[in-house]
Parts: C-alpha cells; structure tokens; sequence
C-alpha cells in the first residue's frame, strides 16, 4: 500500500448522518470512528450527508459540530456552506472558529450553473481561511439512481471554473472517475492543476489500472485517500492501492493536511 | 498468450487473516488482438498481476466478441463470437489450470450458438455466457439452456439490477427476467451477473429470492455498504460467488468485507470464496491442488 504522510493516512472523504434515497447502514459517528481504527486510517474529515440536500445546511453543520464532538481526536468537521444564501461569509467564518479541517459545497445538487460565481467566491474565501473546498462528484452510480434524485453529477466544467478561480484555492474532488480527472487536469495550467487533489474513491483498479495511469500521468501527490464511507465500503480505496502494479505501488499521495495544517 | 508471471514472494493479500484456501474469480474477462485495443496484452496481464497478488486460484473467463470493435459488446456478432471464444481457448490452453473458459454466444443466431457450445466444449469450457442481446426470458434463449441442462454447464447471464427502462447497446434483463428463465429450467444453475454491476440490487434480493437455481455474483464496481448484507440475507452465503468482472479491487474489498458484516461464518466466507463455485461447475473443473 501506497505510503501516507507521517501524520497517518487521511480520509477526507466520509459523512455521518442519512441519505435520503435509500438505506445506509449505521451513519454514525461512532461506527465511523470505530471503522476507521479498525482500517488503520489516522483520521478523517467528515461531512454531514443531509445537507447535501438541504435549502439550508446551518442546522446540519450544528448537528456536524455536536455529533463529532466526543470523536474530534480523530473525526474533524467538514461543514456544508452554501455561497448562494445571505450571511454565508459569517457562516464560514464560525466554520473556522468550530474547528472545521475544510468545506463542503454541492452545486449540482443545488442546481447551480458550472461558472456559478458564487461557487468561485467561496472557493476564495476558503483559501483565505486556509481550508479545501471539498466537491462531490457524485454519490452513487447512474445506473441506480432513486427517480426522486435530479442532480446530475458534477461536471468538469464546474470543477475547472473553481480551480481557476484564484492562487491560493485548495480543492478536494471526491467521488471522480477518470475520464472526468483527465478532462478538468489537461484543461488546467500547471499551477491551476497543483490546487486540486482527486480522491481515490471511484477510480478503477486492475485489470484497466486506471489508477496506476492516472499516477504515472498527473502524478501520485495530487491523489489522496478517499472511501465515500458510509455509502461504500472503505475497504475499496485500500484494496485499490495496494493491488498497484510495482512501479508505482510505493507512490506517495497528497496530503491536504500540509497545506490546511488540519 | 503470454502472461505476467506471479511473484511468488509477494504475500497474497486476498482476505481478512492468513489465506491458504483457494478463491475462484467466477466472472472475468480476457480480451484479445481482435477488440481493437494496442494494449489488450497489458489489461490481461494485469488481471493476472491482481489476481496473483489477491490469491486467486482460477479465473472464470470469457470473451465478449469484440467487445464493440467490429460489432456490439452485448450484440455480438457471429464471427465475433467465434473469434472470442478462440482466443479464449487459446488463453486457456496457455495458461493451464488458472483460467477456465465461459462460452459467449448471442442466441439470436441459434444454430451459431449451439454448434459453439458444442465446439468449445469438446475444447474444455465449463459455462456459457450471455450477454444482454436477448431479454432472459425470450425463448430464443431455450434450446441454450437445454443445451446446458444436458452438459450440466451453469449459465452465466448479464444483468441490469432492476431495469426500468430501456438502455442503449442492450437489451438489458433483471432478477425477475431472469427468474423466469430459471423457472423453465430447474435443473440447471444460473449466475446472476454483478450485483454491484448498476441499477438496484435489492429489487434483485427480491426477485430472485425464491428462485433457488439462481446464485449471485458479487462483482461489479459498485461497492455499496449494505449491498452485501442484503444479499446474504435473501439468497444466503452458499448462493453467492466471488467474482470481479472489470474491477478487481471491488472484488477484493468486498471480500474483505464480508466478515465485518457479522452474518457470515468460516465456513461460509469459504464458500463464497470457492467452495460453492466447486459445486456449481463441477468437482473437476477446477484443479486446486
């Protein structure tokens, strides 16, 4: 398996709480702290799944804060902020003061337009705050999508508008494939490309060794570790890394920590 | 074909613990020079390279045409089913005792069809595979499973977990289709394919449930967390089968995750790993000594 930092392997890729379109066992943040230890994972940066949907994630983030409370040795928050509602910049800042390790943002799910100025607004407003903006992708495959679901996932478009929208911008795409990683790198200057870490989440392994190309292509470090826990099993990301073919099986990944110091 | 050699002083890392039983990979795939790929070597010599490093003893393979190069993946042409099943054959004969041959066919062309599970038969195959260029329950595909109940060869059926709708370049089937199909044919066994293959698998656990000549297989690139709970819940741990299909890391995981889901013993996990792929296929179609 591909070394972690010395801080310890980092999953900046999982949520507490329900989704609304089917079943998810046991959400909870003790189950989450429970499971991380058992795979070796250091620590992690979790979301709050509901608000992913929410017209307004305030009330999320308060569950977020109090929910990890017991946990926050290894479970930081990641809270929700919504750049389109009115105070969102106060919002942030009390995100910052509770200890949050970085944002969560998700236009489609808010329907926003991929040049949504708002979503580069708040893109900058992390960076000054020294925290990633987390994007999802998207949580679960097409092809089993509940018809209550609308949001279409997010789109290379969206992601080169974020990563372009100013130096200091930090952020985290969860949940892409490789097609998607390919489309938003090459489209993006090289110092446009160093703001973005991919997290390994949905990227193929062998035989087709997606992940192994995307290595030797883009490089290991713009690669962090990723499970979308509770929705999939954490055991796939593990799985993938240490079935790397040899040349790149001791290949480091980015760590975000180094730059938030979360 | 040449393949990568195992390294034998890599630890095998296929499961919770220390593995020394075998594991059998029920549903994977080979490609071949015709599929138009320059790098279909490295893809198959990558299943190898994985499947070494997981412990795999067997890989259950087929070949799916030309997988769309010079006709459609889930439409296969005849020429194109010929041309895979040679070169199948020919990955077996080179590789021995670790691949074992599903044969495709396309049962719109039935005489095709048949004349190819006879071929490859001869030739050692142990399954047919089908794609998705019939719904299950067409009675095109009959004379193939009769065919298969006389050579007591399990049938390997592509699947749509709950199709809703119609899809482009297949003529999907899901659990209940293809319980229809089995319920035409009770003394043969039927592998449905990848329940984490797309679409909803718990409409599948339900509409397969009472069909006892179906198992599951596990592959697919989905890796929902309570998907492998649900299944072992409905078709219970003796009908289900490790297998990997396009990711092999899927497999591996949910391998690993079988144990933590707490509703399964040794003994079952064993099975799933190998010991139901034994009594399906036959005690002597797989040499793991």
């Amino acid at each position: 398996m591909a070394p972690s930092s010395s801080a310890g392997l980092l999953d900046p890729s999982v949520f507490i709480g329900e989704y609304p379109f089917r079943d998810v066992p046991h959400p909870e943040p003790d189950i989450l702290a429970k499971v991380i230890a058992r795979e070796g994972i250091t620590h992690a940066w979790v979301g709050h799944l509901p608000s992913a949907w929410a017209d307004d994630p305030t009330a999320g983030n308060v569950a977020l804060y109090r929910a990890l409370e017991p946990f926050r040795v290894t479970l930081s928050p990641a809270p929700t902020i919504r750049p389109d509602l009115p105070g969102w910049e106060s919002a942030l800042h009390d995100a910052a003061k509770a200890g949050a390790a970085a944002i969560r943002a998700y236009p489609p799910q808010w329907k926003f337009t991929p040049d949504n100025a708002a979503m580069r607004e708040l893109a900058l407003a992390c960076a000054a705050h020294k925290l990633p903006l987390i994007l999802t992708v998207r949580f679960e495959d097409l092809r089993q999508r509940s018809a209550r679901d609308t949001a279409g996932d997010l789109t290379g478009a969206a992601i080169r508008a974020v990563a372009r929208a100013g130096d200091g911008v930090r952020v985290i795409v969860s949940a892409a494939g490789r097609d998607l990683i390919e489309e938003v790198h090459w489209g993006l200057t090289a110092a446009e490309q160093a703001r973005v870490w991919w997290d390994i989440s949905w990227i193929w392994g062998p035989p087709e060794d997606h992940l192994a190309k995307l290595f030797r292509t883009i490089g290991s470090t713009r690669f962090v570790f990723g499970s979308q826990w509770p929705l999939r099993l954490v055991q796939s990301p593990k799985a993938n890394l240490e079935l790397l073919p040899s040349d790149v099986a001791n290949a480091p990944l980015g760590d975000p920590r180094t730059w938030s110091g979360g | 074909m040449n393949s990568a050699s195992a390294d034998k002083s890599e630890v095998v890392i296929g499961g919770p613990g220390v593995i020394s039983s075998p594991l059998i990979d029920a549903h994977a795939h080979f490609l071949h020079a015709g599929c138009g790929r320059s790098d279909w070597r490295e893809v198959n010599a990558a299943r190898f390279r994985a499947g070494d490093r997981m412990g795999i003893s067997c890989h259950v393979a087929s070949i799916l045409g030309s997988y769309g190069y010079s006709s459609p993946t889930y439409f296969p042409s005849p020429a194109d089913v010929t041309a895979g099943n040679d070169a199948m054959l020919e990955i077996c004969a080179a590789e021995g005792r670790r691949v074992r041959m599903m044969i495709t066919v396309n049962p719109n062309y039935t005489a095709h069809a048949l004349n190819e599970l006879e071929r490859c038969v001869q030739r050692g195959a142990i399954g047919v595979k089908l794609l998705a260029s019939r719904r299950a329950d067409d009675p095109l595909l009959d004379p193939i499973c009769e065919f298969a109940t006389a050579h007591k060869l399990p049938l390997l059926h592509h699947i749509w977990q709950h199709r809703t709708r119609e899809w482009p370049n297949q003529e999907i089937s899901d659990g209940a289709d293809l319980g229809r199909l089995a319920k035409r044919h009770p003394k043969m066994t039927f592998i449905l394919a990848h329940i984490g293959g797309g679409g909803d698998y718990r409409h599948t656990f339900e509409a397969i449930g009472g069909v006892t000549n179906i198992v599951a297989d596990i592959s697919g690139s989905g890796v929902d967390r309570g998907m492998l709970d649900g299944a072992i819940k409905a078709l219970t741990p003796q009908r289900l089968l490790f297998a990997t299909d396009l990711t092999m890391e899927t497999g591996l995981a949910k391998l690993r995750a079988l144990e933590p889901t707490g509703l399964c013993t040794a003994n079952d996990i064993e099975d799933i790993r190998w010991q139901n792929a034994v009594r399906i296929f036959g005690a002597n179609a797989f040499d793991l000594s």
